[in-house]
């Protein structure tokens, strides 16, 4: 059957955001070569979109994705005349064969994204740049987005990583699981990373409708894994518990026109509450082993939130005093801005517009979007009409979600008219 | 895969040591090199004179110029080697740690290039 170029280009994108981090971290993990893993990757990625408009789309992309890589970095072996060429050669002939026994079989490809995960969180790489190296390995984020979102210069953000990656590969960090005694501390930057991964796909899943192989699907995929080799770890737990929550509810953040639908409006009858549940018994046995760290409080929060379902109203204050902790302990804009929101909620709206104050410290803050919608809420609410027209506008241009502006569109009427009348 | 564990340490710091902690730092190297032979990953070690002794030479236009003294005139300065071969980045570091050269200095681990 012959697909159309449409097709074709559908299945190749299908599959980059699916399996993107599957077949980087199985390309590289012989040789700890990343950049070499991505090049290949690229190469056949690119010959697919040459061959699947006229062959028609393999059966198993990602198995024929696999072998024209692995041929490829078997040809960049054998141009090499050294005698380490040669070694690198037979190796890649004997992972192209292994290729071939796998077959069609999907499921074979071996998962190898933990052991990668792990490599790029090792103390030996510099710390600023290990949870943006996992997310460009894993997932195939381009520098500049992970520089947006970790509010520093697209050009330093990639000389950070192409020093990494090559650091890598020349002091030979292996892609395995670390030894009990040295795991916890490399922990901190994976978690980061799959929660980075889950809300890259969150907000993804405004605009693309999302089957189960979405960014947010593999985040908690990873998450089970890690909590499956850690069972007793609290921040694991807390994790794969918020993003449970926030799974729950993915029906009802959009109403049946595709519009944005915040928390505070949400249906409960469309949340899931199975995944609820298993978030609810993830953080209790969380929060029994004690210590308590950030992944569990934002946990605690979301179930917090999720509690309406059961009670038929939000318990602000008990979020407003969970938030107090969060902050305290991460000292984060981010968590400024939502505590900002709960404050506004409980005590008041001018109280909101003071806490949001706190998030002002850092330049960088203007540029997010978070900030200004917000902003532009609270100062909405509280009944600032000059003022909130500013804090919209922003809130719009850096949205880059449609749903989003209709729905800050929206706001803004509402607030306009809620004056007037 | 070769790394070079590269012992950077106090110069003069060792001959201050009163004798019997001398000795016992003696015996904790020779006790270190021999689990590394042992462990066959071993390629070669050696210790290194003070740098008091050591010549640079480099190139100044088209003539070569010796200069007396280390490269960089720091107060820690290279004290001896380790090369060995093991599997992994992670391999090394393990073996860096055990080294003494760790508690009494730095243990600089270096990819051997290849």
């Amino acid at each position: 059957m012959q697909a159309s170029d449409d097709d074709a280009g559908a299945t190749a994108e299908m599959v980059a955001r699916r399996s993107y981090g599957k077949l980087v971290a199985v390309l590289a993990s012989r040789h700890c070569d990343l950049a070499a893993a991505e090049d290949a990757l690229a190469d056949a990625f690119a010959a697919a979109l040459r061959a699947w408009p006229i062959s028609g789309t393999p059966e198993n992309p990602e198995a024929w994705l696999l072998t024209v890589a692995r041929r490829r970095q078997a040809d960049d072996a054998r141009r090499k005349s050294t005698q380490q060429g040669a070694e690198r050669h037979l190796a890649m002939l004997s992972d192209e064969l292994e290729t071939s026994r796998e077959g069609m079989d999907h499921d074979a490809i071996p998962d190898r994204r933990l052991g990668l995960m792990f490599a790029c969180a090792h103390p030996a790489i510099d710390a600023n740049v290990r949870t943006p190296l996992i997310l460009q390995t894993i997932l195939g984020f381009d520098a500049k987005d992970i520089a947006g979102a970790f509010l520093v210069s697209p050009t330093a953000m990639s000389q950070r990583l192409v020093r990494a990656k090559a650091k890598i590969k020349h002091a030979r960090i292996s892609f395995s699981i670390p030894d009990p005694d040295v795991l916890p501390e490399r922990l901190d930057h994976v978690l980061d990373a799959v929660y980075a991964c889950f809300t890259a796909g969150w907000s993804d899943a405004f605009s693309l409708d999302s089957g189960p192989n979405d960014l947010s699907g593999e985040a908690v995929w990873l998450g089970r894994m890690l909590v499956k080799l850690l069972p007793d770890h609290p921040a694991t737990s807390g994790l794969l518990a918020l993003m449970l929550f926030a799974e729950a509810r993915r029906r009802a953040r959009r109403d049946p026109e595709g519009r944005f639908v915040p928390l505070s409006k949400q249906d409960v009858a469309l949340w899931d509450v199975g995944k609820i549940e298993e978030g609810n018994s993830l953080l209790r046995a969380a929060l029994a082993n004690g210590e308590l760290e950030r992944f569990q409080l934002m946990a605690a929060i979301q179930s917090a939130h999720v509690a309406r379902c059961a009670t038929g109203r939000t318990d602000w204050p008990a979020i407003v005093l969970l938030y107090d902790a969060l902050y305290s302990l991460t000292q984060s804009p981010v968590v400024a801005i939502n505590r900002a929101m709960a404050i506004g909620e409980d005590k008041g709206w001018s109280a909101g517009l003071d806490a949001l104050a706190s998030a002002e410290v850092d330049q960088a803050i203007f540029q997010y979007q978070p900030y200004w919608a917000t902003k532009a809420e609270l100062l909405g609410r509280a009944g600032d009409r000059d003022g909130m027209g500013e804090a919209f506008r922003m809130a719009v241009a850096l949205s880059d979600d449609a749903a989003v502006r209709v729905y800050l569109e929206q706001r803004r009427q509402y607030f306009l008219d809620a004056v007037a009348s | 895969m070769q790394y070079l564990l590269l012992i950077h340490s106090e110069e003069g710091a060792f001959e201050r040591l009163p004798k019997d902690v001398a000795a016992k730092g003696m015996a904790d190297y020779e006790a270190y090199t021999e689990a590394l032979r042992k462990a066959k990953i071993l390629i070669s070690s050696n210790r290194l004179r003070p740098s008091a002794v050591s010549s640079t030479v480099r190139y100044e236009g088209d003539k070569v110029r010796v200069k007396d003294g280390p490269f960089a005139e720091t107060k820690e300065q290279i004290g001896g080697y380790y090369l060995i071969d093991v599997p992994d980045l992670d391999a090394a570091l393990k073996w860096a740690g055990k080294c003494p050269g760790a508690r009494h200095g730095a243990v600089e681990v270096r990819p051997v290039w290849g």
